[in-house]
């Protein structure tokens, strides 16, 4: 294996202070140097994507008196990918006085990302999601409320408390629009310029310090060169590396991937989070999949036929050929397993070729006894608006049939390394939201996408940047200064060469495809055989990417084939890496399941002697070893276990 | 099923723009309608034809990117976004004719594409409660009715995808623009702001070419998030409400 | 904004005024006395705090400055929807829009017309199809005979035509004014299809009756 990687020196985090867990965040705080007000507005910062980490890194920046540049791809900040998701925040306010506090939150978190997170981030986390309600409450965001006027909550995603607060089914949209409102806001006090339809295209290092993007205007393609004293990356996931995912169709880790290629490490890219209630496929033209709320594994029961290729309608199959294969399985949670091994647990029925539905990649999960049991109409309350959805895509009505679900690519725990101050290992290049790696683990529980996001870009970042801000301003820097020339060169090059190849395949063919051998082999489980013929592939692909894509049109124009192909070239580099990652950890754990590492029952197992470390890769050229920096995990606070759902 | 699509083509802003005609054959009932377009693209490139451009993003209509007219109706036939919108709903052989929002507020980029930044600027004018990070106190120091939650929930939910002004016989974006007026009015955070709020953005919307209101309700028939046409009602009286108190401006 | 505001008032003002006006014309079924002494007493409205025909003078100009306001307004933001769409669609289709909104501007601009026929014909007299008389219950009378159907058809299309203006006008000031809730959307939708309704019929009854001789 050491063929496909060379092993650097170690790191570590310097920025977490030592000492009680609970007073590290107030240490930190303390010690960070401060930006007098007055010298604030000489300082300007670039924040790249508009989603919840972005969009409130943006308004606070802006708020504080900082000069603020920010981007987006999209016609409006307010589309960002955070506005899609669905459950809820999590905060440990104990609103319900259910035993919850801020510690349980941590020790939750900790746990659920499977001892693979950093204990100092993730209390960090639990204690500032306490802020993040008040914050957006009083900003207007519409919270589910009862009766009496107060904030409702609810239990999500097996946890025993309820800490997690809802906007009905669209808690994410809620959530964004609040960080929206107040970028906007700040767009009209002139703290922060907006540049919408601009895509980053590379990361400008001088002195070995972020400086700046080169950006593509993409209505007009003029390449721009954008400089500022830090650049923050907030560009969410990479979870379209495998073309079919709960991602909206923009979402792409170029802004990441060129400033990993710049030195910034990239950090667990195989842990991927599999989210096993989804509306499967239904055809090859498909380009998207649509999550549904895990809520409906509380009333539905999940089958296949128990013999394979039953082509009888589902209502017609009697009991006795029926296999609940999750109550079979798991009989103590039944249907409410994690999310990771109900997943992969469709997976295995429907390779032993069980699944349902076109093309077998489907199974059904069933309303039949809950409506027998609770009536339609309590149904219907419940879970109307997910049916309605359902029937809307897949043209089947729900109440009648049972649904088909099937899993899909949701969500990304690896992205670029950073320190406790959320910096990566350039100078100056800050990251937060999805885009890094930091607060997850392995796994990410259920509602805390959103309070990441959020306390990363309302409490953490901006409390931690002004340590590094403090340094200046630097030297005032031009579209003339020889790294920003070569930088937006490159950027020229790299689209002058995708419009020349003319080929005869176009940029979704080979996106298709990788994303085929991405979820084929490097999915919900992983073996050695497998990855190491998938990075094969990746790299021949890669070549006849290189050779053979076909781009119609100008730079100078909208050209949305373009831009496909820019960002389906980096997925090709990223899908490599994560491969090499998946294989090189030889354990399963969380998202990253190793066929070769599991228990008798089959279930993952952890190698904590081995692999408790984050790994922090280092890129060197396309195609060349990278190199593995490991950043050792201690835990002083929650103790390590194996878990079971048995 | 084999359709027939009319499409406006259009270069770029300062170009006329025209209809064009393209045969898309073996669509399945179950694609949605921009899947469908993107099988028409795949197939104007590999015969060398630029692609058709068009806004889309998250695909499962809660982000507001997509949109174009569908036979003369802002997202189609079903009450939904364009990307939610699926073939089942068309016969085969139906030539479906398909163009973009049309609104001096909203210039054609390309083809399909139109630049809705106008909204943007309305929210930048007052659509929102300024509540820098920090300042916020406990989030159960103010009790909200749950009626008055739930309907600023509901006018909460548009999405900004213009449908109603493409809709509007006046190109009007009065229910956008009602829409935030009573999602922040509703709420007791909101009060401080309500006033200047609602002049400042109609003032905005004015300004960016909007047509006027004539309470027509296209716009609240076509809305993929059902917001309700009396928001602009409850625009209008808080107009009158705070002409009459004289506090905004 | 303000523009809407206008429009919503002096529409009311103008419905206000219809419903007085059908009051005035229902009274002749009472007879030739009562609907002249009716038309007589409104030129002694007000005396004598008022000079003779003060009140109506009072009246006529409150309704002029009315209806050019609502002209005027309605023309501004016509101009403006016009402009706010430059190029328009090549397929068109209603969603749920009433006939009567789709024909307020040039149902309006009817009105208008048929409004200044109407005062030459049954108030100055300068138009007399049945021949000229003092008492206004004999132009009345003359004016809607039989033979004159043509005159008779023009009213009753320009009546039916006040009839959809008034169903979406009445709806959309009360809205623009803002009595519109979600619970209220269809009271308000009924009031305004009643009110247009009971209006339209109020003002048919009067030419018809005469045109099939009820009221000689």
């Amino acid at each position: 294996m050491t063929e496909l990687f060379i092993e650097g020196d170690p790191i570590r985090d310097e920025k977490a202070p030592e000492g009680p867990i609970e007073e590290r965040w107030d240490k930190r705080r303390f010690s960070a140097k401060l930006v007098n007000p007055a010298n604030r507005r000489k300082l300007s910062v670039i924040i790249v994507g508009t989603g919840l980490a972005g969009a409130s890194a943006a308004a606070t920046l802006g708020e504080a008196g900082y000069q603020v540049t920010s981007f987006c791809y999209q016609d409006s900040p307010r589309r960002a990918h955070s506005i899609a998701a669905q459950g809820g925040i999590n905060a440990a306010k104990n609103y319900r006085n259910d035993g919850d506090s801020i510690y349980r939150l941590f020790y939750d978190t900790v746990k659920g990302g499977d001892f693979r997170s950093r204990e100092s981030n993730v209390y960090r986390l639990s204690q500032v999601s306490v802020e993040i309600i008040d914050q957006c409450v009083a900003q207007g965001v519409p919270f589910a409320r009862e009766y009496g006027g107060l904030l409702d909550n609810r239990s999500f995603g097996g946890v025993q408390v309820s800490r997690t607060f809802y906007a009905r089914g669209q808690t994410g949209q809620q959530l964004l629009i609040g960080a929206y409102q107040a970028l906007e806001r700040q767009v009209a006090a002139g703290t922060v310029q907006m540049h919408t339809r601009h895509e980053m295209l590379e990361l400008i290092v001088v002195d070995g310090k972020a400086r700046g993007i080169v950006a593509r205007d993409m209505v007009t393609g003029e390449i721009q060169t954008h400089f500022a004293d830090a650049v923050v990356l907030a560009t969410g996931g990479y979870g379209n590396v495998f073309y079919l995912s709960t991602n909206a169709m923009g979402c792409n880790v170029t802004a990441s991937w060129r400033a990993h290629r710049k030195g910034a490490l990239f950090a667990n890219p195989c842990y991927t989070q599999i989210h096993p209630t989804c509306i499967p496929v239904s055809g090859d033209y498909q380009s998207k999949l649509t999550l549904m709320s895990e809520s409906l594994r509380n009333d539905g029961r999940i089958w296949v036929p128990k013999k394979g290729d039953d082509k009888r309608d589902p209502r017609e199959i009697p009991e006795e050929d029926r296999d609940y294969y999750l109550e079979r399985l798991y009989p103590a949670f039944g249907n409410l397993v994690p999310r990771d091994i109900a997943s992969r647990a469709a997976k295995n029925v429907c390779d032993e070729g069980r699944g349902v539905g076109p093309g077998g990649l489907g199974v059904y999960l069933d309303f039949a006894d809950a409506i027998k049991r609770m009536g339609r109409p309590a149904v219907e309350a419940k879970y109307g608006n997910l049916f309605d959805m359902y029937q809307r895509i897949t043209g089947e009505n729900p109440y009648e049939v049972p649904m088909r679900i099937y899993p899909a690519v949701h969500y990304t725990m690896g992205g670029l390394w950073v320190d406790y101050d959320l910096q990566s290992s350039i100078p100056g290049l800050f990251v937060t939201g999805e885009a890094n790696f930091s607060d997850h683990g392995a796994n990410r529980l259920g509602a805390s996408a959103l309070m990441q996001g959020l306390a990363d870009g309302y409490f953490v970042l901006p409390n931690t940047i002004n340590d590094y801000l403090a340094d200046g301003p630097f030297e005032k820097l031009d579209e003339d200064t020889p790294e920003a020339k070569e930088a937006a060169e490159a950027v020229r090059a790299r689209i002058d060469t995708l419009l020349s190849i003319k080929g005869d395949r176009t940029v979704d063919s080979f996106h298709k495809e990788l994303g085929q051998i991405m979820w084929d082999y490097c999915g919900m489980e992983r073996n050695e055989e497998g990855l190491r013929k998938a990075i094969d592939r990746i790299r021949e692909l890669r070549d006849e990417f290189w050779r053979n894509v076909k781009v119609l049109g100008e730079n100078d124009e909208l050209n949305q084939a373009l831009e496909k192909a820019g960002r389906v070239a980096d997925f090709f580099e990223l899908a490599e890496l994560m491969c090499i990652d998946a294989l090189h950890r030889r354990e399963s754990c969380g998202g990253h399941f190793r066929a070769e590492s599991q228990t008798e029952d089959g279930e993952a197992l952890r190698h904590d002697d081995e692999f408790a470390y984050v790994a922090a890769w280092e890129f060197t050229e396309t195609g060349e070893q990278p190199v593995l920096h490991k950043e050792p995990l201690e835990y002083e606070y929650v103790e390590m276990k194996q878990r079971s759902y048995k | 099923m084999n359709i027939t699509l009319r499409v406006w083509r259009q270069k770029g802003r300062d170009d006329k723009g025209r209809m064009v005609t393209y045969k898309v054959e073996d669509v399945s009932p179950d694609m949605s309608f921009l899947e469908m377009l993107d099988v028409l693209n795949e197939k104007l490139t590999l015969e060398d034809e630029d692609p058709v451009a068009f806004d889309h993003d998250c695909r499962e209509g809660i982000c507001g990117a997509c949109g174009v007219v569908i036979d003369g109706v802002a997202h189609g036939p079903e009450t939904t976004t364009t990307c939610q919108l699926h073939m089942r709903s068309f016969s085969d052989g139906d030539v479906i004719t398909v163009e973009p929002w049309r609104a001096k507020a909203f210039p054609v980029v390309k083809d399909l594409v139109v630049d809705r930044s106008a909204f943007d600027r309305i929210i930048q004018a007052g659509g929102y409660i300024s509540a820098p990070t920090g300042t916020a106190p406990d989030a159960h120091a103010m009790p909200v009715p749950k009626t008055d939650a739930d309907r600023a929930f509901d006018a909460a939910t548009c999405i900004g995808c213009g449908a109603c002004v493409a809709a509007c016989p006046n190109a009007s974006g009065m229910l956008f623009t009602a829409a935030k007026v009573t999602h922040l009015g509703m709420l007791p955070q909101g009060q401080p702001e309500r006033e200047a709020r609602v002049v400042n953005m109609l003032n905005q919307h004015d300004e960016e070419d909007f047509g006027g209101c004539t309470n027509i309700g296209e716009c609240a028939a076509v809305c993929p998030k059902g917001i309700p046409l009396d928001t602009i009602s409850q625009l209008n009286r808080d107009l009158l409400g705070s002409l009459a108190s004289g506090k905004a401006e | 904004m303000a523009l809407k505001s206008a429009m919503a008032v002096t529409g009311g003002i103008l419905v206000l005024f219809l419903i007085a006006h059908m009051y005035g014309n229902l009274n002749v079924f009472a007879g030739q006395e009562a609907f002249d002494s009716y038309s007589h007493h409104l030129r002694e409205l007000g005396e004598p705090m008022l000079p003779h025909g003060g009140f109506l003078w009072i009246m006529r100009v409150v309704l002029l400055v009315s209806i050019i306001v609502h002209a005027y307004a309605a023309a501004v933001l016509a101009i403006r929807a016009n402009r706010a769409r430059p190029v328009r669609y090549q397929a068109r289709k209603r969603v749920q829009r009433s006939y009567a909104s789709y024909t307020m501007r040039w149902g309006g601009v009817l009105i208008a017309l048929f409004a200044i026929f109407h005062i030459l014909h049954l108030t100055t007299n300068h138009i007399h199809p049945g021949g000229a008389f003092d008492s206004p219950y004999e132009r009345l009378v003359a004016g809607f005979q039989p033979e004159f159907f043509y005159v008779t058809l023009f009213y009753i299309l320009s009546v039916i035509a006040v009839g959809f203006h008034l169903r979406h006008g009445i709806w959309s000031a009360l809205t623009t004014l803002g009595a519109n809730k979600a619970s209220r959307e269809r009271p308000l939708n009924i009031i305004a299809t009643v009110l247009a309704l009971v209006i339209t019929i109020g003002f048919l009854l009067t030419p018809l009756s005469v045109t099939f001789g009820l009221v000689e």
